[in-house]
């Protein structure tokens, strides 16, 4: 009974903690380029949407993951055209562009809520799949569930030893000492902001493909402003966000396990545990450290004028 | 009474904004003399296979019955002053019928209707009602202890897993019913619930499903906007699946189909439409059952024997005669209070003060 109870946790903990992983690693990757985007919400949805339409046409899970990456970078590049060319202010431009992505993904996938679609096959990973307990609750999913640590990792790679994260990081915190460092706070921000459309389109993906395989309006249902807060849980570190998507995830996983064991708890309550938990660790954590924030996030630079 | 009430905390609000304007943008056809225009508003998107697919199908009847009838219908319409703004605008558009078909459309629905006298309103659930303003429903729990008897007899492990929006008193009485009948058949049936909090998150609603089969059920049942989530992970797994709201359901799980209670709205709407062409609309409370045409139980699916199927049947005659009824006492709730006492039965119309789970089911009822 325990093993089944672990099992089942970390195997709902794995399923609702990776699209968390997905966007917030997205978040983190735009606002260490000093940009923070509300519209990731809407990002997901269109590239929960256009995934399933393209799985929908073309039956193949690689198409619709790789066209919901494609789409999610689209929209955040009609972002980076308004915040960093048109300076436009971020946190306004960002709800706005999640209202425009929940419209765009409602209009496109209009025609096929209610279409049924075979989604991203399980690939048990050998060996591995057979251990107990922890075979079918880790190793049994599909390929977007094996690759977000991974992404996890190489994000954190990138961004911490790699001379194109140092100058993106640079750009974060003094746009103006980065330009006059010789690097193009423009170039960068939109290079991170296209790889974090990228990361939003396939968390999108993962929901309407890989888990739910249905499309329907509004499916995040909020999963966008979850990760925007998952970033600062994360103080803006892609292994950090691991730990924060795994711990929402298995929060979420954990009310729903509980309420099928009968726990005399109220539905209403167990609803709030994942928000719980995480007031609980961010209390924990308070106070200790340096501030993580990138300096210059949410400002507009201003160009060499 | 009620299947859908205000719980889309979340909604399209952009979306209807867009459609808004179109239809403000929309020639302003003058209203044809003799010829009926009829408004209908979902909350959800029309191809749900759930709530939102069994209104337009009704609607697509009432079409090819009365085919000189003209339909304007918007989907994704947010609940409160988006829903109430719509309806003025279908009304000036020509609409004198008006079908604002989610439970949250009430309250802006009664508003529209007290300014304009002359348009009629029905509305699905609603508790309140005006001249023009009619209410209609179908009482569930019969159809859902028929759904328990046939799942009591397919199960094999005993557990049945429910995935349900929110704890409202409606959804219990439904659970209740649906666990009463299994334990008819079956006495060794529990019924474990999930409240999911939404009524639409197929991710979520993925992993309670998950959950639920992870912890032994064999048949899951679904009472959210859209059963399609549930019912294709209860498939995938080889488990057993119960539909709601929609007939179309069964598409989804070939193999493990049970059965379903579905509404079917088309002949209503189209007496409506009737009633309003020859002016003979009144405002009533309409409770349909499987005695009449508003609730029909879907076809039994391969997983179901024939003998089961006939036990079910011949309870089902029992229960529309008024001869059985779903809630017969003595029934203790799950933590062993007592609830109806021996001999008395809890009356269908007070449904919506059954705020307790009933013995065999897990799950907290608030």
């Amino acid at each position: 009974m325990i093993a089944i109870f672990v099992r089942s946790l970390l195997s709902g903990a794995v399923v609702s903690g990776t699209p968390l992983l997905y966007a917030t690693l997205a978040e983190v990757i735009g606002q260490r380029a000093g940009v923070v985007n509300l519209g990731l919400e809407g990002v997901m949805l269109v590239g929960a949407v256009t995934g399933f339409v393209t799985m929908v046409h073309t039956g193949s899970a690689a198409a619709g993951v790789l066209a919901a990456a494609l789409a999610g970078a689209a929209l955040n590049a009609l972002f980076a055209w308004l915040v960093i060319d048109r300076r436009a202010n971020q946190l306004a431009t960002g709800l706005a562009l999640m209202f425009a992505g929940v419209g765009l993904s409602a209009l496109l996938g209009a025609r096929y809520v209610g279409r049924p679609i075979t989604g991203l096959p399980e690939l048990p990973l050998p060996g591995l799949a057979s251990i107990p307990v922890l075979g079918p609750a880790l190793f049994t999913h599909d390929l977007l569930v094996y690759a977000a640590v991974p992404i996890a990792i190489a994000a954190h790679w990138a961004l911490f030893s790699t001379r194109w994260g140092l100058a993106v990081r640079a750009v974060g915190e003094n746009p103006v000492a980065a330009f006059a460092a010789g690097r193009n706070p423009r170039v960068l921000q939109y290079q991170a902001l296209l790889l974090a459309g990228a990361l939003g389109g396939i968390a999108g993906a993962y929901l309407s493909i890989g888990v739910a395989k249905t499309w329907a309006e509004w499916m995040t249902a909020g999963r966008g402003f979850i990760a925007v807060a998952l970033v600062i849980f994360a103080r803006w570190r892609p292994l950090r966000a691991v730990a924060g998507a795994a711990l929402f995830g298995g929060a979420i996983a954990l009310q729903l396990l509980l309420q099928t064991r009968g726990v005399p708890v109220s539905s209403f309550l167990l609803d709030m545990l994942p928000y719980v938990l995480s007031l609980a660790v961010l209390a924990a954590w308070g106070g200790s450290g340096r501030r993580a924030a990138p300096a210059s996030l949410g400002r507009v630079f201003q160009g060499s004028q | 009474m009620t299947s859908n009430p205000g719980g889309h905390a979340v909604k399209a609000r952009a979306i209807v904004t867009v459609l808004l304007v179109a239809l403000l943008l929309y020639p302003a056809a003058a209203p044809s003399q003799g010829k009926l225009t009829v408004g209908i508003l979902h909350i959800g998107s029309i191809t749900d296979a759930g709530y939102n697919q069994a209104h337009a199908e009704g609607i697509q009847v009432m079409k090819k019955n009365l085919p000189e009838v003209e339909v304007i219908e918007v989907e994704n319409v947010p609940e409160g002053a988006d829903a109430e703004r719509l309806m003025e605008s279908m009304i000036q558009r020509g609409a004198r019928l008006i079908i604002p078909a989610s439970f949250g459309y009430l309250e802006p629905a009664l508003r529209v209707a007290q300014r304009h006298p002359d348009v009629k309103f029905a509305h699905p659930g609603g508790y309140k009602r005006l001249p023009n303003l009619t209410t209609y429903w179908a009482s569930t729990p019969e159809a859902f202890y028929l759904l328990g008897m046939a799942a009591g007899k397919v199960t094999k492990t005993n557990k049945i897993g429910y995935v349900v929006a929110l704890p409202i008193s409606f959804f219990l009485a439904n659970i209740n019913a649906f666990e009463l009948g299994a334990r008819a058949v079956n006495p060794k049936v529990e019924t474990r619930v999930v409240f999911t909090g939404t009524f639409l998150d197929p991710a979520k609603e993925a992993t309670a499903a998950a959950a639920l089969l992870d912890q032994g059920a064999d048949v899951l049942g679904v009472i959210v906007d859209s059963p399609i989530t549930v019912v294709q992970t209860a498939e995938k797994r080889g488990a057993y699946s119960v539909g709601y709201h929609y007939l179309g359901a069964q598409k989804f799980a070939p193999k493990g189909w049970i059965s379903g209670v579905a509404f079917t709205w088309g002949n209503l709407y189209t007496r409506f439409a009737r009633q309003v062409m020859d002016g003979t609309f009144k405002s009533e409370n309409i409770l349909g059952s499987l005695n009449d045409d508003l609730l029909v139980m879907a076809p039994f699916g391969p997983a179901v024997p024939a003998d089961t199927a006939g036990l079910v049947n011949a309870k089902r005659a029992e229960l529309t005669a008024g001869k059985a009824h779903p809630f017969t006492g003595p029934l203790k709730d799950n933590t062993g209070v007592e609830r109806v006492k021996a001999g008395e039965v809890f009356p269908i119309t007070d449904l919506g003060k059954m705020n307790w789970l009933v013995e065999g089911v897990v799950g907290q009822p608030r």
